[in-house]
């Protein structure tokens, strides 16, 4: 590791300039974004979920605006792991900066299916297994509200993928600690959480739900203090490199994360209030680590 | 190009206790905006506010750097966008979306409301490469009426109030303007009077554009969230539109 620069982390063998990374489904695939920041100044970012063909998602309406947060419906919407190898991937493969697939599907063959393709793509250092959309009717989360079934899917991407495997959690279950031992077992070299929480909104007035599939995914600040606790728990619990996330809007909240045993971080919801919001959360733990005359960030890792 | 950058609001002009226009100073030089895109802002002092809010642009000075934004109060944020005063700062991303596509020489424009908003730059626009154009007004009454000495100076104004307080009673879709000929249709405004004009259009075989409000968080295309059913599958509002070709759209 480069001890000159105080923000470098590696999660396995992926080197990160700095622990920030942007969460899949918040920013596209970076290109959007160049017009507000410099993708080079991000430890990585994180692609829209891919699975193995093309998903048109959820009926519109998919989005519902709560108290410091907002509901999600999408459904992992996508045009499929070919479509990105052959369209997408020429297009970012260069950019300085770690690009991670988010990988999604509803069975355990079309997650192989996918994490294998991806595999063979020369700069993506990593995927993030995504075992915990809460969108989709079936598979997603149900991979990772089961330990067992947990298990089952990381072991059989673990097969067939080389690289560093991320496995995302879902903040959607009783004990968060037994699933991420449960891809721990299978393989995992890190885990990410949290993915959304299942909620609603209703529309009093007229009387209906606000998302068309009437549950979606909470984010934003409104889940923070859920994502610092599970943190909290599953740093305390595995041995492996944890990526946090869930309402980071500021510098504070991603030293927060680092505190209670984070290695890296993700930025979501906040992509969307201000899209240059990621360079400044670099920018701001760098001043922080300064201000509290740190060396490095790996010193207050976990300290909580 | 986007941007993402404070302006100062110059005068916010309110038209009806409802209905207000901002005009807002840009520091810098204004850089290019096709009339149809839009802004999303940054509402600050309001608790439950949390994503910005998408609003057309109505009207461009690009001697001065000035944008006119015409907002309607429908919630929480565009309330408290009413209360902006002169001299108060607001954080916008823009210019988004595809803006309108100039077809033919002799053009009609139909506004319902509010909706109306991002037809007054582009009847600049359309004066600048002299193409003809009308435009149709539909509002509840005149004091709902707003640009009116503006639309006048760049195009044939023809106004329906539902009262019948100013142009003819009624709605537009009763206008005799649309028995002329046009070689393409632009229309603004409520869902319902969008669908009878494109319905019109379709029947005499003229292109229908319509201007798509939908529900958006990113406005940049990353979320998702904004999708309308198109012939190609679901399209995200926010880039592929919020201008769409009606024969595209699967709803229309």
């Amino acid at each position: 590791m480069n001890t000159s620069n105080p923000l470098e982390v590696k999660i396995k063998d992926m080197i990160l300039r700095n622990p920030v990374m942007t969460a899949s489904g918040t920013f596209g695939y970076g290109y959007d974004f160049e017009d507000f920041l410099s993708l080079e100044s991000l430890g990585g970012i994180v692609v829209k979920g891919t699975t193995g063909s093309e998903r048109q998602g959820n009926p519109y309406p998919r989005m519902a605006e709560t108290p410091s947060g907002m509901l999600n419906a999408v459904g992992l919407q996508n045009k499929g792991v070919d479509y990105f190898s052959n369209k997408i991937y020429p297009k970012i493969k260069d950019k300085k900066t770690n690009i991670v697939v988010n990988v999604s599907g509803s069975t355990i063959e079309e997650y192989v299916e996918v994490a294998a393709k991806i595999n063979s793509l020369e700069n993506i250092p990593a995927i993030e297994l995504n075992i915990s959309c809460p969108n989709v009717k079936e598979g997603g989360m149900a991979f990772g509200t089961s330990k067992e079934m947990a298990f089952r899917v990381v072991s059989a991407v673990r097969q067939v993928y080389g690289k560093t495997l991320i496995v995302k959690l879902s903040p959607n279950v009783t004990n968060i600690v037994e699933i991420a031992k449960a891809a721990e077992d299978a393989g995992a070299d890190s885990l990410s959480l949290i993915n959304t929480l299942l909620g609603m909104a209703v529309d009093a007035e007229k009387r209906e739900p606000l998302l068309s599939t009437i549950t979606g995914g909470l984010s934003g600040p409104a889940v923070k203090p859920v994502a610092l606790r599970c943190v909290w728990q599953v740093a305390k619990q595995t041995k492996l490199p944890i990526i946090g996330m869930g309402g980071i809007m500021n510098a504070q909240d991603a030293i927060e994360f680092i505190l209670v045993g984070a290695t890296a971080i993700e930025v979501g919801t906040a992509n969307f209030i201000n899209p240059s919001i990621t360079e400044e959360i670099v920018k701001g733990m760098e001043d922080y680590l300064q201000r509290h005359n740190i060396k490095h960030i790996s010193e207050i890792r976990g300290v909580i | 190009m986007k941007y993402c950058k404070d302006f100062i609001v110059v005068k916010n002009e309110i038209i009806t206790p409802t209905l207000y226009i901002l005009r807002l100073q840009y520091p810098e030089t204004l850089p290019e905006i096709k009339p149809g895109q839009f802004v999303e802002i940054l509402v600050e002092g309001e608790r439950d506010v949390f994503l910005r809010r998408p609003i057309s642009i109505h009207d461009v000075d690009k001697e001065n750097n000035q944008i006119a934004l015409l907002v309607q109060i429908v919630g929480k944020g565009t309330s408290q966008l009413y209360k902006l005063k002169e001299g108060d700062t607001l954080n916008l991303v823009f210019p988004l979306g595809n803006g309108f596509t100039v077809i033919g020489k002799k053009v009609l424009l139909v506004g319902g409301g509010c909706g109306a908003a991002p037809l007054l730059y582009f009847l600049r626009v359309l004066k600048q490469q002299n193409i003809k154009s009308d435009i149709l007004i539909g509002c509840k009454d005149i004091n709902h009426l707003f640009s009116k000495k503006e639309y006048k100076e760049l195009s044939n104004l023809h106004v329906t109030t539902e009262d019948g307080s100013f142009g003819e009673k009624g709605f537009v879709t009763a206008h005799p303007i649309l028995n002329e000929d046009f070689d393409a249709i632009y229309c603004c405004g409520p869902t319902p009077m969008m669908k009878a004009i494109s319905q019109y259009a379709k029947e005499r075989n003229i292109p229908c554009y319509v201007s798509l409000e939908h529900k958006m968080a990113c406005g940049i295309g990353v979320c998702l969230c904004c999708v309308v059913e198109t012939n190609q599958g679901n399209k995200r509002t926010c880039v592929t539109g919020p201008i769409f070709l009606t024969s595209e759209l699967k709803d229309f």
